[in-house]
């Protein structure tokens, strides 16, 4: 397919289609959801998924000989392989589900760290970390004796990489970075990381959440050494997320947690562990919800990463443009590199009065810190209104915001 | 007979003010009048321990037991909040501490106030009401152990 006719082929009022919740009236007026940075809206493909799921071919899997349990182990392996071929990993062993990122990062932490670590050594992450890629290595740290080396943000929220080649030595063991951040969109120069880690022999974690919905994602060009998605960032269930590592060292690694499926033999004097990926998903595992996944990402494939970024960055540089036009405002996050995430204050006004206000006119936006804390502090800021685009946002939907913001603004100030 | 109104009394006052709006739209904007025209704190009374926990905005509340009556003080980051806690005040300050304790505070929800604030805020707001009546369990507290 040309460029051309898959340009053609991406018809917004279409994909909204999909999407039956974005026909809804929240107060009175048409919704208009900017919250996509914190969850993304469902389309009816995996709505549907998720109920005939339950409706026809509900069983537990793996271990059931009855047709049902087949039926349903089909399905949630054939997950594995799609999202195997969506991020490029070079076998399904080494996708492992998870609850999602945060469980994804405590994986490893709790398993690589926990056991490779030792006092001298040392942790590498950002200023724009989630505080799911900071606590977790907090707390190995401290059972470890290892230290956390933080990689500076400049004023346009941009990591400072001078900083980042000057912290990094052979102390470094481990490098866990955000690829996307929540807070500022900024995309992040992970590659120049990935390799310059590897060259001092440290491994690479890079925190998925925000960009797999928006870039294309290829683990083994990345050379990433674990990789963590959610779901329900991607257009797919909450609840479900996936890790995936280098098969290498997963195989090294000790189970995350015990239980049913992740054992190979159990006796009283000593138990051995399952083939990967079942070494970490002990327990049922959350079968509906992953087997939806696949849906979802089916649905994204379909419509086609390029197009949706296309879209995407027309509604940013459009919201960018606009927001600029408003007295007092200022944009946090300014990097060259960035998802359709745009985050800002507004001087003299309160982020929590402008999300009232915004609801109030069926504006949906987040306010906050967006669990980055630190990042806020950077920033001198409590906090930002963020607004952040999906595939189904449409340029009148900004021109609400804009109208509602100045709405706001007037009232507030 | 004393002058002075019940909290019964100010509840309902406020419920009638709020049944002349039509919109949420005056709603909000009588509150944040309202939050504009609460005087500020001083900022020695800003600090860590008068912060209310349970708020997605900071709101700082200092209160005093004068004459067998509460009076709160307040402030937030926030304009909205600010006018919530004033109306808060409105209905509580400068009564006694049983008359507070007892208080069922029906008019945030006939005013729709608790219906319309997502829940993260509603807990903030009755958090503060938590605090306000926690503060008047310890005066009429001090207050049994002095009789």
């Amino acid at each position: 397919m040309s460029t051309t006719a898959l340009h053609i082929a991406f018809d917004v009022d279409q994909v909204r289609r999909h999407f039956p919740i974005l026909k809804r009236e929240v107060k009175g007026k048409p919704l208009v959801y900017f919250d996509n940075a914190a969850t993304t809206q469902k389309p009816v493909e995996v709505i549907d998924a998720l109920t005939s799921y339950y409706q026809y071919f509900n069983a537990n899997i793996h271990r059931g000989i009855h047709s049902l349990a087949e039926e349903a182990t089909a399905a949630y392996e054939a997950t594995r392989d799609t999202v195997q071929q969506f991020i490029n990993a070079r076998q399904r062993e080494e996708i492992i589900f998870t609850r999602g990122v945060t469980e994804s990062i405590n994986l490893v932490a709790y398993t690589w760290a926990r056991t490779n670590l030792k006092a001298g050594d040392e942790i590498m992450i950002s200023g724009m970390e989630h505080h799911s890629n900071i606590v977790p290595w907090q707390l190995i740290a401290e059972m470890t004796g290892a230290t956390l080396k933080v990689i500076p943000v400049d004023d346009n929220g941009e990591l400072m990489m001078d900083e980042f080649h000057k912290l990094l030595s052979e102390k470094v063991k481990l490098v866990s970075v955000v690829h996307a951040s929540n807070s500022l969109g900024t995309i992040n120069p992970v590659k120049e990381i990935i390799d310059a880690a590897h060259k001092v022999g440290a491994i690479v974690m890079l925190d998925g959440a925000q960009s797999t919905v928006h870039l294309d994602i290829d683990v083994q060009e990345l050379d990433c050494d674990f990789f963590a998605i959610s779901s329900h960032k991607v257009y797919g269930p909450t609840g479900i997320g996936v890790l995936y590592g280098k098969r290498a060292l997963l195989e090294a690694m000790p189970p995350f947690m015990g239980g049913g499926e992740m054992i190979k033999d159990v006796t009283f004097e000593k138990t051995t562990w399952n083939e990967l990926p079942y070494k970490f998903e002990a327990g049922t595992p959350n079968i509906a919800d992953t087997v939806a996944l696949k849906a979802a990402i089916d649905f994204v494939q379909r419509i086609g990463k390029k197009q949706i970024r296309l879209h995407e960055e027309e509604l940013l540089r459009y919201a960018t443009e606009e927001l600029q036009s408003i007295d007092g405002i200022r944009l946090i996050g300014q990097a060259k590199q960035k998802v359709s995430v745009a985050s800002f204050v507004v001087e003299g006004v309160h982020p929590q009065d402008l999300g009232i206000l915004l609801d109030n006119q069926g504006v949906a936006v987040r306010t906050g810190h967006h669990c980055t804390q630190p990042l806020m502090n950077r920033f001198g800021i409590p906090g930002t209104t963020r607004a952040s685009f999906a595939m189904y946002n449409t340029k009148d939907e900004i021109d609400v915001m804009i109208a509602g913001l100045h709405k706001a603004i007037k009232l507030l100030r | 007979m004393s002058e002075v109104k019940s909290i019964a009394e100010i509840e309902e006052e406020i419920v009638d003010d709020f049944s002349l709006f039509d919109t949420w739209d005056e709603k909000y904007e009588y509150i944040i009048d309202m939050g504009k025209k609460l005087k500020p704190l001083e900022d020695e009374h800003k600090k860590d321990e008068n912060k209310i926990k349970g708020c997605q905005s900071t709101v700082w509340m200092v209160s005093e037991f004068k004459d067998g009556k509460v009076v709160y003080r307040a402030e937030s980051d926030a304009v909205i909040v600010k006018g919530l806690v004033s109306l808060l005040i409105r209905v509580l300050s400068g009564h006694a501490p049983k008359e507070i304790i007892d208080a069922k505070l029906d008019f945030i929800d006939k005013i729709g106030m608790k219906q319309h604030l997502a829940q993260t805020r509603s807990n903030g707001l009755l958090s503060m009401v938590k605090q306000m009546k926690l503060d008047a369990t310890v005066y009429l507290a001090q207050q049994a152990s002095k009789n």
